[in-house]
């Protein structure tokens, strides 16, 4: 243990002090949601006026923070000692907010409508994405809060949110979009003459494939959102570029295994290409043996000199089990240790796993206690 | 050819869906080593990009091409597949229309992207298309595989996931994708097909499982086994050890009775205690779904290849590789 490289430890209050907008991202299953709820509930409770945005709060402790009910705009938490709200990302109505703010009344039913919007609005991969982002810069925008505090969704990568917007860009730009649209623009049967054979080979195949009546639906969805596509560039770029102004801060969450060390050191080196600052790395989930001193092979040596003389099984059985949590607490730290090195320049914060899940603002509390160290 | 024997199962496409972190992967390799044994051939696939199946088997990341990976008693082998849209569109354009080069031009216009990522309906008939295609492709008259695993995508999206016809439907009404939804639904929900959900013995996953039950169910898709990953042997400690019986004992096993570690082994023993009274709260919890409980031990270490072996025995032991 004694060649492992000290941690450089992650000052949370500090960030908590200072930050404007907290970014919390890592792959799924890490404790993403609840280190952001901890992380703003501690900022509420020294001071700042905070907002959490969660994406997919577990049942119970989104009943606890008030969440049980789907309004799309913060509500204040209560019980808290300060200024706290949270609400929980709806997708779907995010998207159609956007859509009503950015078209006349008659257009937006016509888009609300339309199948191939429902279907982007309600799975698009990267919409839930994309929609986080937006939300984001609403919250931001409206300038209520000392800190935003955000919540990413739950995807295998953790560099997903930072593409998203990128992707549905370049989707936009993408020359299929013109190429639907561009019988819409000429009108009916106008079209056929002016594309060239390849393009009509196109359509052809297409309308062969998915069929005339779905090819239509398309052209129709992509002329009537093409008035709104300037503008989600824009604010896509907009938010983008918030997320690397002064007074940003990403939290890396990761848990002490492969995978995700993997996916937090992915992220890490991306958020250095994008010049997007990273203000520490939380690793939840760590087994610390309570008894250190005893190593794994004395204590298993033990439990078999008990078992030997026949003496004392349960503790023998105690002696196993302890040995087990030492070996399984030094691959945990082998690995963290390995992460340490390839970045030695990141500041880094274990939380003990917790036995039950966090149902409560209590257990939130606690986190938020083992998160400031 | 005599009968087979009444426990004999019909299923030849295991689903292997979980939440993100439980092991589901792992699982689905499991089975399909599993249901190798005996000289079958079994084809594992995975859906996400993740490259998944390459880290546990330790082989150079897989492409869009069936390669082996694993083999079982008896010669089986395990063939693996990672499956990709686009690529899974250009196979359906090529063997459908005999359209491989206009699937080329397809897609340097950006329509593959279109469908395999704004039309998500389309992107998982795709996938479960080339599902389909496997469980029932056949060469000289003989199926070719006699088995298929998929990696699924986790719980959270794997009603919608299979439910091709309801999503596209939504899009196309009528038409060739309509067909080809329909024709991979009749697959999906007949008795050739069961949907395993992995958890582990946690708050959320098993919320998440019985969730995705309850999903299924009212999808009228057929639900498998619930599998319990990396469940820990039963402990022998008792429910109260007291301080004075662990003083004795490590005295007796020759070691230190200074007060720390005491103390310590204590507050682990206390933890232990109450982890287990979780684990049997959230089992007894997946029992009450009236879904068959298979349960995998906690293994030391990462999952190696001897590891995976050793799961696939005690799947088979819960009749999970029936045939």
């Amino acid at each position: 243990m004694s060649t492992e490289l000290p941690d450089q430890p992650f000052d949370v209050d500090a960030m908590l002090r200072t930050a404007k907008v907290i970014v919390c991202c890592g792959s799924g299953g890490v404790g993403k949601t609840t280190t952001a709820a901890a992380l703003a509930l501690r900022a509420a409770e020294q001071g700042r006026r905070t907002v959490v945005l969660t994406i997919d709060p577990a049942r119970r402790l989104a009943q606890s923070m008030g969440l049980t009910e789907l309004g799309n705009v913060p509500a204040a938490v209560k019980g808290v000692d300060g200024i706290l709200d949270a609400m929980m990302l709806d997708m779907k109505r995010t998207f159609d907010e956007i859509v009503l703010d950015h078209s006349d009344p008659v257009r937006a039913k016509q888009i609300l409508a339309n199948p191939f919007y429902q279907s982007l609005s309600s799975s698009f991969a990267g919409t839930q994405e994309y929609m986080a982002m937006e939300k984001l810069g609403q919250l931001v925008a409206q300038n209520k809060w000392d800190l935003v505090v955000v919540d990413t969704p739950p995807t295998r990568s953790a560099l997903d949110f930072l593409d998203a917007p990128q992707n549905l860009g370049r989707f936009l730009d993408g020359r299929l979009l013109k190429l639907l649209l561009a019988p819409a623009r000429a009108g009916g049967k106008a079209y056929l003459k002016v594309v060239s054979t390849g393009l009509s080979v196109v359509t052809r195949t297409m309308t062969r494939i998915i069929g005339a009546q779905v090819l239509t639906d398309v052209q129709q969805f992509v002329a009537s959102l093409e008035t709104m596509f300037g503008g989600f560039r824009e604010r896509a770029d907009a938010t983008y570029q918030m997320l690397s102004a002064p007074g940003t801060a990403f939290v890396v969450i990761a848990a002490p295994e492969s995978a995700a060390l993997r996916e937090a050191s992915y992220f890490a080196e991306r958020l250095a290409t994008e010049a997007m600052p990273l203000a520490g790395i939380v690793v939840n989930r760590v087994h610390i043996p309570s008894a250190p001193q005893l190593g794994a092979a004395r204590s298993l040596a033990a439990a078999e000199a008990l078992d030997e003389r026949g003496g004392h099984p349960e503790v023998a059985e105690l002696l196993r089990l302890h040995a087990e949590r030492v070996t399984l607490a030094e691959r945990e730290a082998r690995l963290v240790d390995g992460f340490r090195r390839a970045h030695q320049e990141i500041s880094l914060r274990r939380i003990p796993a917790f036995v039950e899940d966090v149902h409560d603002l209590d257990g939130l509390r606690a986190v938020g206690a083992a998160l400031a160290g | 050819m005599p009968a087979p024997p009444a426990t004999a199962s019909p299923v030849r496409l295991h689903i292997v869906t979980g939440k993100g972190g439980t092991g589901k992967t792992t699982v689905a390799a499991a089975l399909a080593i599993a249901l190798a044994a005996g000289g079958r051939r079994v084809l594992l696939t995975e859906v996400e990009g993740r490259q998944g199946l390459a880290q546990l088997f330790d082989t150079p990341p897989l492409p869009y091409e069936e390669r082996r990976v694993a083999v079982a008693a008896g010669h089986g082998e395990v063939i693996a597949l990672a499956m990709d849209p686009e690529e899974a569109l250009l196979d359906y354009l090529d063997m459908f229309y005999n359209l491989r080069r206009a699937g080329r031009m397809l897609k340097r216009l950006g329509a593959v992207d279109f469908a395999t990522t704004v039309a998500p309906g389309m992107r998982d008939v795709l996938l479960t298309g080339k599902l389909k295609e496997a469980v029932d492709r056949k060469v000289d008259g003989r199926l070719v595989y006699d088995a298929v695993v998929l990696d699924a995508p986790p719980t959270g999206r794997i009603t919608r996931f299979l439910n091709v016809s309801s999503e596209v439907g939504t899009l196309a009404r009528v038409g060739p994708v309509k067909g080809q939804a329909d024709s991979v639904m009749r697959v999906i929900r007949s008795s050739r097909t069961a949907v395993h959900l992995v958890t582990v013995l946690e708050e959320m996953p098993v919320q998440e499982t019985v969730d995705g039950v309850a999903q299924l169910r009212a999808a009228n898709l057929p639900v498998g086994h619930v599998v319990v990953n990396m469940r820990r042997a039963p402990y022998g400690l008792p429910a109260r050890l007291p301080r004075a019986t662990v003083t004795a004992g490590l005295k007796q096993a020759g070691l230190s009775t200074a007060k720390p570690l005491i103390e310590g082994l204590l507050s682990e023993a206390a933890e232990l205690q109450s982890r287990l009274a979780l684990e049997q709260r959230e089992s007894e919890e997946l029992d009450g779904l009236g879904v068959p409980v298979a349960s995998l031990p906690l293994l030391a270490g990462p999952v190696d290849r001897g590891g995976l072996y050793r799961l696939a025995e005690e799947l088979t032991a819960a009749g999970m590789a029936r045939r």
